[in-house]
Formats: C-alpha cells, sequence, structure tokens
C-alpha cells in the first residue's frame, strides 16, 4: 500500500508540467480551430462556435462523474482509500466543466432559441448533475467524520449516477429543445470533418485540463496525508 | 479583419463571452488548486523543518518525504 503510494506520488508531481503544457498547446490549437478556421454552420451562423466550448465540457462533465460514482463503487466493495482519493481529486474539475456546459449553453440558447432558458429535459437534467457536483463537494466540507464523509458522498455519486443515462438519452425519450446527438460511436456521425475536427482538439484540450487539476489535487491530497503522518513523529 | 472577428456576423458577443467565461474558469479553478497545494506543501515544509534529527532520520525513510523536499522547485508549475 505504501509502495503504490509512493509511486503514484512520484508520477504524479512529474508529470503536472508535461501535462500543463500539453495542455496549453492543443488549447492554442483548438482555439485557433474553433474561432478561425472551421466553418460558420448554414442555419446557425457563427453562433455554432459555442458548441466548441459547450460539447467537451458537457462530455467531460457527464464522464468524470460516472468515473467518480464507479470509483465510489469501488470503494464500497474493495475499501480501498485510494479509490476515494481518485474520486475526491476529480470532482472539483467536473463540477467546473458542468458550470461551463451550463453557462455556454444558456449564451448559445439565446441566438438559437431566443431565450436564456428553458426547462427543457436535456438542461434540467444537466442543472441536476450541476447540483450533485455541488452536493459532493459540500459534503466533504462539511462533513469531518471520515466514516461518515465516505458513506455520505458515495451515496451522492451513486445517486447521481443515475442522472447521466438521462442526461444522454434526453433528447430521444422526450420532445426538447436540443437535437438528437449528432457525434455517435455505433452509428454514423453527422457532423462534417471541418467542425468535427476542432470540436476533437477541444475536447482533447479540456480532458488534459481536467488531467492536470486532477493531478494538482492528488498532489495536494498526499501532502496532507504526510503532514498528517509527520504529526504522528 | 479583426472587427469582422469580433463581430462574427452579429455573434461575436455571445461566441466570445463563452469562450471567456470558459477560460476564466479554467484560470479561477487553475489557482485555487495550485494555491491549496502550495499551502500544503509549504506547511509540509515547516513542520519537517521542526522536527529533531531523529524525527528527520524516521521521516527520511520514507520515500515520499524525499520526494516532496527534492521535487519542491519543479512543481511551482
Amino acid at each position: 500500500m505504501n509502495f503504490i503510494k509512493n509511486y503514484q506520488f512520484s508520477l504524479v508531481r512529474k508529470s503536472q508540467k508535461i501535462v500543463l503544457y500539453l495542455f496549453l498547446i492543443v488549447l492554442m490549437l483548438g482555439l485557433f480551430e474553433a474561432l478561425i478556421l472551421s466553418p460558420e454552420d448554414y442555419l446557425q451562423g457563427d453562433s455554432v462556435r459555442i458548441m466548441y466550448v459547450h460539447v467537451p465540457s458537457a462530455w467531460i462533465s457527464l464522464g468524470i462523474f460516472s468515473l467518480i460514482a464507479t470509483l465510489s463503487i469501488m470503494v464500497i466493495i474493495f475499501k480501498n482509500k485510494v479509490f476515494f482519493l481518485i474520486a475526491k481529486s476529480l470532482a472539483p474539475s467536473g463540477f467546473v466543466f458542468s458550470l461551463v456546459a451550463l453557462v455556454t449553453g444558456s449564451i448559445w440558447g439565446k441566438p438559437t432559441w431566443g431565450t436564456w432558458w428553458a426547462w427543457d429535459a436535456r438542461i434540467t437534467s444537466m442543472l441536476i448533475l450541476c447540483i450533485f457536483y455541488l452536493m459532493y463537494l459540500l459534503a466533504w466540507r462539511i462533513f469531518e467524520n471520515k466514516d461518515y464523509v465516505t458513506k455520505i458522498t458515495s451515496f451522492i455519486a451513486i445517486l447521481g449516477f443515475i442522472n447521466i443515462p438521462i442526461i444522454k438519452f434526453s433528447v430521444d425519450w422526450w420532445s426538447t429543445l436540443h437535437q438528437p446527438s449528432s457525434v455517435n460511436i455505433f452509428s454514423k456521425t453527422t457532423i462534417h470533418t471541418t467542425m468535427l475536427i476542432p470540436l476533437g482538439i477541444m475536447t482533447a484540450a479540456f480532458a488534459l485540463f481536467s488531467l492536470l487539476i486532477f493531478l494538482m489535487k492528488y498532489n495536494t491530497e498526499l501532502i496532507k496525508i504526510k503532514n498528517k503522518g509527520l504529526d504522528r513523529l | 479583419m479583426i472587427s469582422e472577428f469580433i463581430y462574427m456576423n452579429g455573434y461575436g458577443y455571445y461566441v466570445l463571452s463563452s469562450f471567456l467565461f470558459t477560460l476564466v474558469c479554467f484560470l479561477g479553478l487553475y489557482i485555487i488548486t495550485k494555491s491549496q497545494l502550495t499551502k500544503e506543501q509549504n506547511k509540509f515544509n515547516v513542520k519537517f523543518g521542526e522536527l529533531n534529527s531523529e524525527q528527520v532520520k524516521e521521516a527520511k525513510k520514507q520515500k515520499i518525504y524525499k520526494e516532496i523536499i527534492a521535487t519542491e522547485i519543479f512543481s511551482k508549475i
């Protein structure tokens, strides 16, 4: 267990700098593609460029929450604290991405639908996800008892996970303002390559940013543990 | 050229504010996370400095302490 922590710590410290530089390079490339090179939409015009920040943020916030829920289940099964530390370190970036998805979606809604907000199934379920992230983060701040906070945060993550398929399939199950998915893994992607490339680059940049924040948070948590260890000497 | 880019056929306000909001959020999260990391590192350095020689010897046996001290400069990203 100690060996695993030491190895992880070393790996985390060294990779932070590399990830930061990689993120900045990919972000610059993504911004150039999204704001300058990519074409405007025949229907939405230049407002379609909001997609390059809105969609990756939504994807990553969903992915991070799914990961947190999976890790919470693994904590319950394997009783391994490392999973718990990983889940805790992932939450801040997940929350920020869900917030970015909501706000940029609202900004996109104004020129596209003529309103900043609508109680549409996709938007409402995304708002619920953001609230679950907030509850998860607040639980860490409010509760001091370790066993209790483990149970509470695991419960929040697993309960919130029910919302993930609702977000994904909300556009198919209900009549919503959102269009059906354009980027698909198992069926044909309906988005043009000239838009798919910047979308892919921006998604990679955002994923690298979440990785960077995760590494920094994880490192902080490890140092906190070692600080407690020093107190015991 | 620049004014055309900013205007974006009337959508510039929406597009650029979305990108700006995203980047501000990223920067804010990075600064908060970085300050938390630095705070914990400093706390560790102070605590480690207060240890007596026997405790330092004991602490240094563990690889993770060496890592924090040795990589302190490099971690300031």
